[in-house]
This record gives structure tokens, sequence and C-alpha cells, in this order.
């Protein structure tokens, strides 16, 4: 049932280019500091930045040594530095304390900081206050799109959930716009955009204006992808917060995938490599170990072919198929080492109790048991994140009344975590439902007096309430089941929740997608308190070819998960033989958008 | 050439003294220079002129005009006087004109007659009127010198860190002295003053009497004193028309000359000192139509002067200006004199010949190279030609020697080539500035004394923006010390054109600035609120942020796009921060969400106290516990620091109406205090655990009574401690006291956990102990973890549940179990049945 390669989709569009052009630009900046240079990288751009050029072609651009961006002095020698980081104050700090320590000893060197993706005026102030701005040459890496598989774009940006959502700061609004601008200068433009949430819509309206300032470069260019669909995180927290169960999402879960590289088992081994891991990585989990066993078995019969061969069938075969056969023989003793590790820690009974608790609260049903599996958890004191992560799946699904459960009993800076939590709406409190709507009239009326700054601090003031539970009804997010769900063969996106759940965001897209518009979703919309961000623009022109029309790229702000990626890509060979196309700040799961809300001891 | 050494003068045997004409003054003089006060900067500075002043008695209510000029004449700013009576006018070393007034104020201007500031010499001037006032140079800036009506003197060394020093009494003096000068010396300011045929040196002391060794005898009054640009050496004219010439500090003669002319000169100046390859020191005097150059010669040299003309002292010779001309008279340089010294043989002279012979195509310039060649001349030839260029005035002169030296050069195998390109940049920049319309003649020695820094403030100063910007760029300085440095005088001056509005300044500065390295925008947006324009300061951010969020993409106009605006504004409010009292700055935040929620993520990593005030100002409760929060396991060390930072964070959530927080806070407090108590009385590490695992630690410590103790303290849920205590008492494999305690009471949490977790610590003994415990409906499982696979059918058969019963069908595994596989499909098979 893996669906890789299949010969009625259509083509997808050259993201290879992206890479390229990041090589150029990095090459171009890296040469603007002519001579030997030590290059000090921020860990969260090592990886990135591996993928887009390697130590040897920074060597041939005159990069002496690489260091790391922590807070040590540095022991460079070089008369030349290059900074490579992300936009970030700690940073600066760093940078100033290098540069003011070399002023104190007397020595001069060249600095420069490239700041990936942009840079941000509060960084240079830090640079100006230390007294250093003089000092230091300032440049950008506009490197914002990384392609991490065919289909799936990474800005590499898992700050954004927390500065967005949680700290409100929306300045990297401005990068997904520039991201946006230079896939529609790549690509062509995209004749039909939805969106829905906040910062979709600003992001789309600042993306707007960038093409409008360059007016004439996109235009007549005939479209390579018909549909951009933009979503915000909170609108669908529910999907985010669940534990996956399709492999690759699993193995996220498990053994966390860093920008396309796994760690655990499976350590280092690139996420696309081998015909294996494309053929299961979508595939629900009960089936990738039957999956697994019967590739081994193949692999065998492939191997004893060679049992009464003669000497030049052997040549041939030795020379031909033994190497692939070997590499498929390895990578499959990897995954099945990984299964292995991944069953001894899921199949246990802990895991299915979860499971099904999980699936419990999505349906609205044995809600009490559910709060006590939960209490429980908690009284175990096994896992603060994950104990955060139930939490808040039942305050959301059950809307409000998480209190009865909340405790600081982890520890004080738990408290601000909680906090948070609120902040950004992951858990909500009950609250009498009339004075909410008042409010909610209140703020849509500032909302379309464009006053639209007015009211980031009344939004998160206002303990979001959620309405899961009616929007799971209108959409019809929990399928009739009848009889046993046949997880081999799929019949809807549920799958990847076991077909207990379809995910929200992924229905949502579906829904629009099919009316080409937000008509009849109005109920949906407003349950999603999203009114006044739900939007839609279409260009009248038909000059979109039919097959690009098939193609449909969606914008993830604040990350996506693999359940989420895998959903749409059985979606898309469901439905009409389409092709979906992933952008996401960074690819999430429950862990990560928890400890993006918590507070830890520094 | 011949002719080119007619304007020379010799003075004694070995120097040459001549003068040329630097401008023809470009200004229209409606009077006469004697009749107004004049104030000329050293280093080609500017020249003001304070007419009408109040000597002659005119009718009061013509106001005076005070008039600045460059050197060349060139109107640079005119102002009616409007302040009381001027005494004396004098500029600072950085060109701002000190107008010394009647009443001891003294007021400042800039060079475009822009008042700055005024200060006053205090009361005792104030009350005896200021009589003469000298304004002089030291090393550390300018200072002003004054005469008082009662003849005291008054001196501050620095204008710029006024500190006003009142000189003694001079004992017995009843009138004006005839003449007084000040004095450096050990960077101390003293006065030298004539009383008649006395001379006093004034310190901050005392008043001590000094003679002058070998001075002549029959004087009977000093008439007038000069000392020279750097206060080595000393001048006296005396009334019988002799004048005296010694170091400054009266200890040695150097020579005597008797001009025979009694009436007093009206300017006299000496620059003896400069000239230190020069044996000749020499005193310029001048009076009404007369000038005379006297040194330590028989014979003076004299000028006649066709008009009023004003003196200004220079480091290596004397600037005269009058109403029509502006000359430069100087001593000539030895490479100068050695090369155009009629009939000399010197190797730059006979190089010089060459060239030009060479430029004829005569074989005679073999000759004359040959005759340098023979003497091993040549490196010498070059650096004097190369030397005497820089003496020159005029281009001409300039180029021909500097073709001379190149042209030697190509004789020389290993000529360093920098002093010939350092000359080349020096000149070209020296004749730029020497350009009328700039006017500012300074000779080489002078600017090499300057340093092109400080020339180029200068130019800054006359706003002459573009000229310093080439300068910068011909001389590749660095951007920062040049190129930025100007760009950003010159924002600052646009940010304080008034006329202009707001929009065309902003985006011109962007404009013009782009993204320069080094500028800073704080600092011209400072400017522009300062002077009052708080939208400008706004604007040239946004635009300066602007032009930033485009990256490398040039500005476009018009397209302020909201996101940026507020950006832009956040960053002016970070500015203003520092200009701005908090109340006000945060009254603005308050407006800007955006900025003000930016500003927030800001402080966390700038400014934690701000970010604190933030809070405050909003009432913003809730956070302000937050911020509290952090700061007591973030910021503070101490226990005490600690309890008390969480104290204040419960009272805020308490105001925040945050009941829970503020109960959950109170409980980290006492629970603070307890581990405090824990680690005194029993050591070990509990700062810092939860309450969960200080309890588990007791635990693992042995100390179960405490354990139970803060248990209840705390009110931990009975599960929750059942959970914990199992678990640790599990992990200390402690298993008699893991029996006690499930014998305690009745396990809230059952007895499945206790075995679960013997299972874990692969003790089957003790949990086939607790497997009997288990409840019916946990049963199963408890049988099965145990691996009694044969007792658990015959629960799960006993209880009817299909669920146990495939459960434990699927632990049958192998052979051993074959017979209980067997048993259940029976039971189901009847079950079936039924």
């Amino acid at each position: 049932m893996a669906f890789p390669h299949r010969p009625d989709a259509p083509e997808l569009p050259d993201f290879s280019m992206l890479k390229r052009l990041a090589r150029d630009q990095l090459i171009y900046l890296l040469e603007q500091l002519p001579g030997k240079k030590d290059l000090f990288i921020e860990a969260d751009l090592m990886s990135p930045l591996d993928r887009i050029a390697n130590v040897s072609i920074l060597k041939q651009h005159e990069v002496d040594k690489l260091y790391k961006v922590e807070n040590k002095p540095a022991l460079s020698s070089s008369e030349q530095l290059c900074f490579l980081v992300r936009p970030r104050i700690k940073n600066m700090r760093y940078i100033a304390s290098l540069v003011n320590a070399d002023k104190l000893a007397g020595r001069t060197r060249k600095y420069k900081v490239i700041f990936s993706p942009q840079k941000f005026y509060a960084c240079e102030m830090v640079l100006e206050e230390e007294g250093i701005y003089g000092d230091v040459s300032c440049d950008e890496w506009a490197f914002s799109l990384l392609p991490l598989d065919v289909d799936l774009l990474s800005m590499e940006l898992p700050e954004f959930f927390r500065d967005y959502f949680l700290e409100g700061d929306q300045r990297w609004i401005n990068t997904v716009a520039q991201a946006l601008h230079l896939l529609s200068t790549l690509y062509g433009p995209f004749p039909n955009c939805y969106g829905i949430g906040r910062c979709a819509k600003m992001a789309y309206e600042l993306w707007r204006n960038l093409e409008e300032e360059e007016d004439g470069e996109t235009k007549g260019r005939r479209p390579e992808i018909g549909h951009i669909f933009l979503l915000d995180r909170d609108v669908d927290f529910v999907t985010a917060l669940c534990s996956q169960v399709v492999y690759e999402g699993l193995v996220d879960d498990t053994f966390r995938i860093k920008c396309g590289k796994c760690h655990g088992p499976l350590l280092g081994t690139s996420h696309m490599a081998g015909l294996v891991f494309n053929e299961i990585r979508n595939e629900h989990f009960s089936n990738v170990f039957g999956f697994l066993s019967q590739k081994a078995r193949n692999l065998q019969a492939q191997y004893d072919r060679r049992r009464g061969m003669d000497i030049k069938q052997m040549k041939n075969f030795v020379s031909q198929e033994l190497k692939g056969l070997k590499q498929e023989h390895r990578l499959l003793s990897l995954h099945i080492g990984a299964c292995e590790s991944i069953m001894k820690k899921k199949t246990k009974q802990d895991f299915q109790e979860l499971i099904k608790t999980e699936h419990a609260l999505l349906e609205g049903f044995n809600i009490r048991e559910s709060t006590s599996y939960i209490e429980e958890h908690i009284d175990r004191q096994v896992s603060p994140i994950e104990s955060l992560r139930l939490m808040c799946l039942l305050s959301i699904t059950e809307n409000g009344d998480a209190r009865c459960s909340l405790d600081t009993h982890y520890g004080p800076e738990h408290l601000l975590t909680f906090s948070n939590l609120r902040r950004a709406g992951l858990l909500t409190e009950q609250a009498p439902g009339d004075t909410l709507t008042a409010v909610e009239s209140k703020v849509s009326k500032l909302v379309t007096d464009k006053a639209a700054g007015k009211i980031t601090d009344a939004f998160s003031s206002l303990a979001k309430r959620s309405n899961f539970r009616a929007i799971s009804k209108k959409l019809n997010l929990i399928p009739r089941v009848d009889g046993e769900y046949d997880l081999k063969v799929p019949r809807d996106m549920a799958y990847v929740f076991s077909g207990a759940y379809v995910p929200l965001s992924c229905r949502i897209i579906e829904q629009v997608l099919e009316r080409r518009s937000w008509q009849g979703l109005d109920e949906v919309v407003r349950l999603l308190n999203c009114s006044d961000f739900a939007f839609t623009d279409m260009t009248k022109e038909d000059k979109a070819s039919s097959e690009s029309l098939r193609l449909i790229l969606v914008v993830f702000l604040g990350g996506c998960t693999f359940s989420e990626i895998s959903a749409l890509r059985f979606l898309g060979r469901e439905k009409g033989k389409r092709e979906f196309i992933f952008l996401t700040t960074a690819v999430t799961n429950s862990a990560r958008l928890m400890e993006a809300m918590s507070e830890v001891k520094a | 050439m011949d002719c080119y050494t007619a304007n020379w003068n010799p003075l004694g045997d070995s120097a040459f003294y001549r003068k040329y004409e630097l401008y023809s003054m470009d200004w229209d003089l409606k009077e006469e220079l004697r009749d107004c006060l004049v104030a000329a900067a050293p280093y080609g500075g500017p020249i003001a002129l304070l007419r009408n002043p109040w000597r002659k008695e005119k009718a009061a209510s013509v106001r005076p005009v005070l008039d600045i000029y460059s050197a060349s004449g060139m109107p640079l700013a005119s102002l009616l006087w409007k302040s009381g009576p001027v005494v004396s006018l004098g500029w600072s070393a950085e060109e701002e004109l000190l107008c010394v007034q009647e009443d001891g104020a003294v007021l400042v201007y800039g060079l475009h007659g822009d008042f700055r500031r005024h200060f006053s010499m205090g009361n005792e001037v104030l009350q005896n009127r200021v009589l003469d006032a000298r304004i002089f140079h030291t090393e550390f800036g300018s200072g002003v010198a004054i005469l008082t009506g009662a003849h005291r003197f008054t001196l501050s060394a620095n204008v710029g860190d006024l500190k006003l020093r009142r000189m003694p009494e001079v004992p017995g003096l009843q009138s004006a002295p005839s003449c007084w000068t000040v004095l450096c010396q050990d960077r101390v300011a003293h006065i030298l003053l004539a009383v008649g045929p006395d001379l006093y040196l004034l310190d901050h002391a005392a008043c001590s009497a000094v003679t002058p060794p070998g001075l002549a005898p029959g004087v009977s009054s000093f008439l007038q004193m000069a000392v020279s640009f750097t206060y080595r050496h000393l001048a006296l004219f005396t009334d019988t028309g002799y004048i005296w010439m010694g170091t400054a500090s009266l200890k040695e003669k150097l020579c005597e000359f008797n001009c025979n002319i009694r009436a007093p000169p009206k300017q006299m100046v000496c620059w003896c000192v400069y000239a230190a390859h020069s044996k000749e020191r020499a005193v310029v005097v001048a009076w009404e139509r007369r000038l005379m150059v006297v040194g330590d010669a028989p014979e003076s040299i004299q000028f006649v002067l066709d008009e009023d003309s004003y003196l200004v002292p220079e480091l290596d010779g004397v600037r005269i200006f009058s109403r029509s001309t502006h000359e430069f008279l100087h001593e000539v340089p030895a490479a100068s004199e050695e090369i155009f010294k009629i009939a000399s043989m010197a190797p730059g002279a006979l190089l010089l010949e060459a060239q030009k012979e060479y430029e004829k195509e005569s074989q005679k310039a073999d000759e004359y190279l040959r005759e340098i060649q023979e003497l091993g001349q040549l490196t010498q030839a070059v650096q004097q030609c190369i030397e005497a260029a820089g003496h020159e005035h005029q281009p001409d002169m300039q180029k021909s020697l500097l073709r001379a030296a190149s042209f030697g050069k190509c004789f020389l195998d290993r000529f360093p080539p920098d002093s010939f390109v350092h000359m080349c940049q020096d000149l070209r920049v020296l004749n730029a500035v020497r350009d009328y319309h700039i006017g500012i003649p300074l000779t080489y020695s002078q600017y090499k004394q300057l340093t092109i820094q400080v020339l180029l403030d200068r130019l800054v100063l006359r706003r002459l923006y573009p000229l310093a910007i080439q300068i910068c760029e011909y001389l590749r300085l660095p951007e920062v010390q040049g190129v930025s440095r100007i760009l950003a005088h010159w924002a600052c001056y646009k940010v304080q054109q008034k006329d202009v509005s707001d929009e065309d300044v902003a985006r011109a500065i962007n404009q013009k600035l782009g993204d320069t390295p080094g500028v800073s925008y704080s600092d011209i947006a400072a400017r522009a609120y300062g002077c009052g324009r708080t939208e400008l300061a706004i604007k040239v951010w946004v635009c300066w942020s602007m032009s930033h969020a485009q990256g490398s993409r040039p500005l476009r106009a018009g397209t302020l796009i909201w996101v940026r605006a507020r950006l832009g504004v956040f960053t002016v409010l970070l500015h203003l921060k520092n200009e701005l009292n908090r109340g006000d700055f945060f009254m603005t935040l308050r407006n800007q969400p955006m900025a003000l929620s930016l500003y927030r993520q800001f402080c966390k990593h700038q400014e934690l106290e701000t970010l604190k005030d933030l809070y405050n100002q909003d009432d913003n409760h809730q956070e302000l516990g937050s911020f509290h929060i952090r700061a007591s396991y973030a910021a503070e060390e101490r226990i005490e620091g600690r309890v008390a930072a969480l104290q204040t964070a419960a009272d805020a959530f308490y105001k925040a109406k945050n009941e829970f927080a503020a109960k959950a806070t109170e409980d980290q407090m006492r629970l603070l205090r307890l581990q405090r108590r824990l680690e005194d009385e029993l050591g070990g590490q509990f700062l810092d655990l939860s309450l969960h695992d200080t309890v588990t630690t007791l635990i693992l410590g042995g100390h179960n009574k405490r354990a139970e103790q803060l248990a209840r303290d705390f009110r931990i849920p009975d599960k929750r401690l059942w959970w914990l205590k199992l678990t640790a008492l599990a992990d200390l494999e402690d298993w008699e006291e893991l029996e006690k305690f499930s014998k305690s009471k009745k396990s809230p949490i059952g007895y499945l956990p206790f075995v679960e977790i013997c299972m874990k610590q692969h003790n089957k003994y003790e949990a086939k102990k607790y497997a009997s415990r288990v409840g019916p409906e946990q049963k199963v499982k408890a049988l099965l973890l145990v691996g009694d696979v044969a007792q658990a059918a015959d629960v799960a058969i006993e209880h009817r549940n299909e669920a146990e019963l495939s459960l434990v069908l699927s632990h049958c595994t192998g052979a051993t179990d074959g017979a209980t596989a067997d048993k259940i499909q029976r039971a189901r098979a009847q079950a079936q049945k039924k």
C-alpha cells in the first residue's frame, strides 16, 4: 500500500534549486571576507548547514577552522572571524564579548556576522550598545527553505512557535513572507490562495506587499503550483498533541528526527535513504513489522537465488545486484532494530493504555476514566512533559477544566510553564460561555477596524476557548467505525491515528480545497475563533495548467507533524491524483511543542 | 627662473624671507580694519570682524555687526550684535569664536554664527569690568586671560573645562600695564606684564619681578611683547626702539636689534622657534605703514604696508591680511633655498635643471645627471626636490619639482616610493583646501602639525561635506574614521535644517547613508530629538529599519508596511528610552503593542529591571509574579533572597487574583525553607529539588518519618505518595520495608503497581506476594506479569471474560503452555455453546 512513485501523480517541482541558491549565496558571503578565516557556527544551524555545504566546500572558500558558538572564549588565532548565527540577542552578546576581549588585548581582527535567515534590529541595537557596531560587518544569509524531502521544505525555525504564539513576536512573519516570495519567483505565482489564522493572514499580506513591490517579476510566469494553503498551528493544537503511530512520526516521537537525520538506533540514517523507508514511512506502525519481515524474506529469497547459479550468472549477480542488496539489507536491519526498540517501548501495556486514553479524549467518552488515568500519570511523576501534554489534550478537547490536575509539585519553574501554556491557548480554563462571546464580539469588531495591533494583548489575556467537541462534530473528525478499522487498507486520513481521529488541520484543508473556498464552513471558522482570519484569494486568469492545479503547497506556521504529512500524502493519492507539498517552520511533535512552552532553569 | 628668487629677502647671511600672496580678498569691507575688533584663527582659520566697536563713541543706537569670513574673505556668517560691549575676540582651538564682553561674560559662537553657549569669568570681573582680554592656546585647549579694571588678572586655562583662577596682585600696580602676555611653561599658564621699566611674572601663587638678561640700559618702558607660537621664545619692544629676543623663561638672550623707531608698534609677532634647522630667529613688527622683519643680523628687512594690515601668527610664518590682500611671510625653507638659490650647485638644483633640459631634449640633461651621480647625491637630490615641492605654494612649481624628483627616481635602483607618493597626495589635499572657495591656506608644515583628522573636522565644521568625503576616499582612509564619520556629521547637520520637511530629511539621510558601516543612526535620531523633532527622529529610524528589512534591495518609497513601521517605532523607542523619562517612555510603549512585545523580549535578555518596571507600570500583576518567580531561581543565589522573591511573587499573584498560583508559590517558599533545614540537619543536597524529589530523597536516605511528615505538610495526595514510596523503596530494593508499607493500610492504587515494580527489579518472588493481593479485575494481568500463565487462565475462565481470555492466550508460548492454551480453547468453546 505504500505510495511512493505513483505513475499518475503530478510531477513535483525541483526543490534542489533552493539548495543551490543557498549554497551560492553562502559562498558569496564567505568570499566577501577574502583570505583565511575561522567560522563560528551556531549549534542550531549546523545540521541545516551540513545539508547545504559540507566542510570541504567551506574549506574551498578559505574557511580554516570551524567552531561552535557556545559560551566559551574563542581559541581562534585567525585574523578574520566569521559568525554564522541566528538573530538572537544571546549570540550578539557572545560576539560582543569576543570583540571586546580582543580590544582589551589590543588585538585587531576582522569580524563578520552573517545572520540567517535575516537580521533583527534588536541584534544590531545590542551590537551598538556594546559599542562594537562599527567593528563588525553584518550580512544576511537569506537561507530559509531547506528541502528535507522531495515534498517537504522546512524553515528549520523551531523557535517560531514560541516566539510567535507565546511571546507575540511577529518578526519571523517577515521571514515567512520572504520565503514565500522566493518560492513564487522560482516556481511561478500561486493562482489560488487559502489561509486560516492570524499569523497566516499577516504573512500572506506581507508577502503580497513584497510581490507588489517587485511587480512584473513573477507575472507572466506559468504557475507550477496551483494552490497554496497557509495554516496557523494554533488552529489545531489537538493533532500535534497526539501520540503518533505512523512509522515516521513514531520514529520522530521515539528517537527524534533532527533536520532529516535520525537519532537512536537509526543514528545518522538519512531520512530519505533507501526504498525501505520510503515504503514504510507513511504506514501505520502495526503494519510495519509485518512489512519488514516480508521484505526480509524477499531479500533472503534474492540472496538464495545465487544457489544454483552458474559462474556467469554469479558474476553478474555479484557485480550488479549484490551491492544493492547489501545496502538494502543494512537498512532493513537498521529499521528492524528501530522497530524492535520501538516495540519494546510502545507495545507495552502502558503505551496501549495511553493511546486508548487519547482516543477516548478525542472521541469524548469515558472522560472520568481518562482524567483518572492522567492523574495517575501525574502521580507517578514519570515524565513532566508527557503529563503536561496529556493535560493540554484534556483541557482542549474538554473545553478547559484542567484545573483539577494542575500541580506545582514539579518545581516552581513549571508554574511559569503553566502560565505560558495558558497564554498560548494550549491549556484553557473553563469560563462562563456568555461572557466570552461578548468579549469575542468586541475583539472581532476591533479587528475589522484594522486596529490589529491593539488586540495582541486582548487576545493573550483572553482565555481562548476551545470548541473542539463542536468542531469535531461539524467536521466529522471521529469516523464512525463499523467493525474493525483495517489499517492495512486505510479508508480515510484517520488511519494515521489508528482510525480514531481525522487530523483537524488536514480535514480543514481537505474541505476548503474541495469547495475551493470557505463557503459553508462559516460555523467551523467561528468555532475556531478565526472569523476574521480565514481568507481565500483566486486569480481570475486561467493560466494555470491542469497539471499545476494538482499541486498544493501547504504552509504550516508553527510546525507540522509527520502524521499530518502522512495524512495529506494519503489524501493527495486518494483524491484525484493530487500531490501535496509541505512548507513548515519546523517539523514538530507533541514533545517539542511542550518543551517550547516550558520554562527551564538556565 | 631668474626672477623666482626676486621676492626673497636676505636676513643676515644665511636666511631668506619671502612674502607671497595667498588670496586677494573677496570681502567688501566698508570699514577700515583699524575700526574693527579682529580675530583670526591660526592654521589658516577663519577671520572674525566686529565692526563698529564701542570704543569709538558713536551713537549707541547702531547695533554693531559681527562678521565671520574664511581666510579668503568668503562670508561665512553675519549677525547683529545684540549683547553688551565686546572687549576682545578670539578663536578657540575648535574654531569657536569667543567674544569677551566688558562684563566678563564670554559668548561662544560657531563658525557659522550659531550661538553655542556662554560662560562668565566670575563676579570679580563683573564688578571691575574687563579692561583687556587675550585668548590663548595651550596643549589642553584654549584659554582666556582677562585684565580687569582693578588691574587684576583672571584666567581660565581651558574654556572647555572652565576653572577660573584669579592671579595674585601685582604690588603697587596703580595703572594698567603697558603690555602683557600669557606664557605657558610646564603646562602652567603665567602672565608676563610690563609696568614702566619693570617686568613681572605672575603665576598662581606669587608675583615675581624678572629681568631679561642682557637687556640694553635706558629702558623706561616696554611697549610691546610677543611670545612665539610654542611659548618658547619671547620678544620685547622697548620705548627706545630696542628689541630684545630670548627664551620665554627669560634666562637666555638670543639676540637684540635696535630699529630706532620709538613709536609703539601696532603688532609684533615672534615665530623664532619653528625653524629648528635654521639658526635664525626673527620677529615681525608692524606699524601703521611699515613692516619689519628683524633677527640676528645688523640689517632688517622692511616692507611697506599700503593698507591697514593685520598679522596672524602661524607655526612657520605670519599671515598678513588687509582689505585687499592676504599674504604669507615666512623664512624660505632649507630645501627650497638649496634648490633655488642663485647659482646653487646643490643636488636638488642640478636635478631640477637636468629635468628641464631633458624636456627640452637637450643632452645637457645627461651632463647634469652625471654630475649628480658622480657625487653620489642622486637620492639626496630627489629627496630635496620632493621636500621643496611641499613648501611651494604654486601648483606649477610643485609640479616641476615633483617632475624632477620623478625623473631622478628613474635612475635610482631602490628608492622607496612612499615619500614621493605621500607628497603628491598631501599636495593634492593642500591645493584643494587652499582653493579660494574653501579658503584654508595651510602650509605643508602646518598641515603635518594639524593632522588630516583635524583638517577633516574643520572641513566638516565648514559644512564642506563633499570635499571631506572626496579627501577621505582619495586618501583611502578607513571608512569608520573617514567617510562614515563625515556622513554622520552631515546627517546630524541635516536634521537641524528646520525648513526642510521631516519626510524629505529622512529620505535624504537614508539615501546618502544607506548601509554605510559605522554610522550610528541613534546619534542622528538623538540629534533630531534634541532639536525637538521627535517625528523626524522616528522617521530616520523607520527609514533605516525599512532599508534594513529589505536587505540589500534599495529602498522603495511609500511602502510602509505596518509591521515594519512598528518595528521602526520599536527601535526608536529603544533609543528614546535613554532620553525620555521612564513614565513617558512606558506610556508611549503602551500605544504600540507590537513594539511593546518586542521590547519585553529585549528586556528579558538585556534589562531585567526594566521589565519589572514595565509590568509595574501596567499593573500586570500576573506577569510581575512570573517575573519574580523567574528571579527566585535565576537571579538570586542566597536562600533569603529567593524566599523574598517568592514572597513578592505570591503577593503579586494575589493582586492578580490568581490564588492558585499564589498558593503554589507559598508552598514553594515553605519548601525552600524546609529544604534548607533538611540540609542543615541531615546534610546532603535538598535545595532545588521538587517536592516529589525531596520526599523521594528522604525515603531513599531512610528518613521515612520525615518523608511522611513532609507529605502531610504539603498535602501530597495519597495516591501520589503511594506511588512515590513504592518506586523509592523498590529502587532501594528494601523489600521488607515495602512489604510493611503495603500492609500499612489498603493501597489506594491497588496492588498491581507493586507487582509491576517488583518485576521491573526482576524480583519474581516478591512480585508473587503481591499478585495474590491484586483485586479481581486486574488479577489476570498480575498473574501474567509474574509469569503464572496457568493460574491466569484459571482466573480468566472463572471471570468468563473474553478479553482476558485472549490476553492470556496471547501469552501462551511454546510447548510449556500448550495445556493451558487448550484449556482456554475449551473454555471458550464451552462459553460459546452457552
